[in-house]
């Protein structure tokens, strides 16, 4: 502990480290799961972190094959996310990676490492396994220096520290370029937002350093701000709460905030990654403050969440709310009914998603379109406003 | 409903000179009170509380409903127990419900929740405290009980097949979950041992050899329990109700770890057919017999 306090003291910029291209002997070959964009970070993080003893294998983009693969291992009732991430590491195996990621989690989700490497031990891969803690319970950066340690042995507390400051820069980036997008894209007429963006990931995925993340991260929001937007003064809106496995991987969620777009509608979700690992928001002290006396404790995981954003977006006046989870998801399930009261109380409509290997494409569409109809008919109906009830008391 | 605790309540408050009103075992109508107020994810288990909250509704004053959440050492219960307070009262808004909230990771000890529950309740602190231990003492007889008749069992020698039943408490002596399933076990003449009765602390322990990064309690002392009587039984039966969460990974971790006895794992659901599952637990006693001999 006291290295790792000498360490944060210290200037942590390190200019050139990235400059180390690596070179083509190696050791490991290193893949992890997808979600969402973020594999760009991921694959530059342990890129910078393992250095010249390995190679950074970014699983092969999900498909259908990905999900059908993942699900034919799987349990029979484990949650989507699982099988999705089972499906990755397959077919990372299968391309010739040796060492996986993964991460842990506050519900199911931390236990499913041990669970997939049993699987893919069964299956005949041999593999090493290094989970990266997400749970704030466990989350020891020592640990995380033993282990990168172990796979690279010039690694230096700076470089951990450094590449870790640097990963986060560009999540940061990253989070508030899509949040933009998120919200405007459905008034751009086309697809020129996502474009820039599109654009925007290359070129940071392959930043020199901190100030030339920021650089580029200015140069782009002016490039988006410049597309003229074609937005009426009281849009559609409507927020996005759930689960974040479905929330932030956008092929397990049918691109449901795509197709939401193409109706004009501004979209708002809270949940990203550096939502969740940095907002003051996100403590529970907090949340539960915004979910006002619907719920008295944790729920579980980010069910607490979902139910205060709920609240939060009825309150701002939004028109309507869509809540996204894996079938099965017991914390998003353990929100649900009280997501029904908050409902009731303030007179908003939810819409449920609840997503497996064998959703189907069309009745998502299908759904989303009644529902779309719904609040705009709920809107002409003449109330701009839903007005806002007195919350009832509650023992 | 929740057998685990039952006994240590029901002297807590009967000490406090309350009168306690439990609703009956699991029927039909409880059922499907409560799939009519669940959503229907929900897992089976959760549905069945929520038709007996339902059922005492109307038949006394206030309503207990604990939140069992964390424990001493990190360990956990599942998520639907962190939500289920809350869950009943967005469900039942006009209801009164009393609780407690064990949280060893927000300091709630079990003394702490008892004291407070003891206080809303409007007892003095010296009563409380009394109830309080001898409840303690009562589980703690209770589960000693339980134990050593389960070892006689296995000690004893009359040839008959032992089957070890790996189920939450919560299903497998609920009256419609689990009983058909023990009923059955019972007339074809197999002696039951059931997993969640050894020692919960040992058991915890030994675990780790089976899943050394599991952290949900109830799945550990019955992984534990697996572990100290794989090699003391014929076969293993796990019992879980869809779409259970933690069952759903410790089962599948625990059937690939262990190559050497027969298992089979039932899902039971909220529109079961006895039937079928008489078959498969049929079919099953046949090949313990089978590789008896």
């Amino acid at each position: 502990m006291k290295n790792q306090r000498k360490e944060r003291g210290r200037p942590i910029f390190n200019g050139d480290l990235c400059a180390q291209r690596m070179t083509k002997t190696m050791k490991h070959k290193i893949s992890f799961p997808h979600m969402g964009k973020y594999h760009i970070v991921i694959g530059r993080l342990l890129e910078d972190l393992v250095g010249e003893n390995g190679e950074v294998l970014t699983a092969p983009a999900i498909t259908k094959r990905t999900i059908e693969l993942g699900a034919k291992h799987s349990p029979e009732f484990v949650c989507i996310p699982f099988k999705y991430n089972l499906g990755n590491f397959i077919e990372a195996l299968d391309n010739g990676a040796n060492v996986l990621f993964h991460t842990s989690g506050d519900c199911r989700m931390g236990f499913y490492n041990e669970v997939q490497e049993q699987i893919l031990r069964d299956l005949g891969y041999d593999f090493r396994l290094c989970i990266l803690e997400t749970n704030s319970r466990n989350r020891s950066l020592r640990d995380m220096y033993k282990m990168f340690k172990s796979l690279n042995p010039q690694l230096t507390w700076t470089r951990l520290i450094s590449s870790l400051i640097f990963a986060v820069r560009i999540i940061f980036a990253m989070d508030k370029i899509e949040d933009y997008v998120r919200r405007n894209t459905g008034f751009a007429g086309d697809d020129s937002l996502e474009k820039i963006e599109k654009r925007f990931l290359t070129e940071v995925a392959n930043a020199r350093g901190m100030f030339h993340v920021g650089r580029i991260f200015r140069r782009y929001m002016k490039e988006l701000r410049a597309v003229p937007l074609d937005k009426p003064k009281n849009p559609m809106k409507i927020g996005i709460v759930g689960e974040l496995y479905v929330l932030m991987e956008p092929f397990s969620n049918y691109f449901i905030e795509k197709e939401l777009a193409k109706f004009g509608i501004e979209v708002t979700r809270f949940i990203n990654v550096s939502y969740l690992l940095f907002s003051p928001q996100h403590k529970i002290k907090h949340l539960i403050k915004q979910a006002e006396g619907y719920v008295t404790y944790e729920i579980g995981a980010d069910g607490t969440d979902s139910v205060a954003k709920c609240v939060h977006f009825a309150r701002n006046g939004y028109d309507g709310i869509i809540h996204l989870k894996p079938f099965g998801c017991t914390p998003e399930v353990n929100s649900i009914p009280i997501c029904q009261r908050v409902s009731e109380d303030f007179g908003i409509p939810i819409l449920y998603f609840s997503f497996d290997a064998q959703t189907s494409e069309t009745g998502v569409k299908t759904r989303l379109e009644a529902f779309y109809d719904m609040i705009s008919m709920k809107r002409d109906a003449g109330r701009e406003m839903p007005e806002i009830p007195e919350i009832p008391m509650r023992g | 409903m929740y057998y685990k605790y039952q006994v240590m309540w029901r002297s807590f408050f009967e000490e406090l000179g309350l009168e306690v009103v439990v609703s009956p075992n699991t029927n039909k109508k409880i059922l499907d009170m409560g799939i009519n107020s669940s959503i229907d994810e929900s897992c089976t288990s959760a549905k069945v509380y929520m038709g007996h909250v339902e059922w005492l509704i109307g038949k006394c004053d206030v309503i207990f409903v604990p939140r069992v959440v964390t424990f001493e050492d990190g360990d956990a219960t599942c998520t639907k127990f962190y939500g289920i307070y809350d869950i009943v009262r967005a469900t039942f808004p006009d209801a009164n419900f009393i609780h407690y909230s064990i949280d060893y990771d927000d300091k709630q000890t079990e003394r702490k929740a008892y004291k407070k529950l003891g206080a809303e309740l409007g007892a003095k602190k010296s009563a409380v405290k009394a109830a309080y231990k001898n409840a303690v003492a009562a589980l703690e007889a209770f589960e000693k009980n339980l134990e050593s008749r389960q070892e006689a069992i296995l000690k004893s020698g009359d040839g008959a097949l032992k089957v070890l039943i790996v189920a939450h408490p919560y299903n497998i002596y609920d009256k419609l979950i689990g009983e058909p399933i023990v009923r059955t076990l019972e007339e074809l003449g197999a002696s039951i041992l059931y997993a969640d009765v050894p020692d919960s602390t040992r058991m915890c322990g030994r675990s780790k050899a089976l899943a050394r990064s599991m952290y949900w309690r109830y799945n550990k002392e019955l992984t534990g329990s697996v572990d100290y009587y794989r090699d003391k039984v014929d076969g293993i039966i796990f019992m879980t109700t869809f779409p259970c969460g933690p069952d759903s990974l410790a089962i599948e971790l625990i059937m690939r770890k262990i190559k050497d006895v027969p298992m089979t794992n039932l899902i039971i659901d909220s529109n079961f057919g006895e039937a079928g599952l008489n078959t498969r637990i049929e079919s099953f006693i046949d090949i313990l017999e089978a590789r008896k001999k």
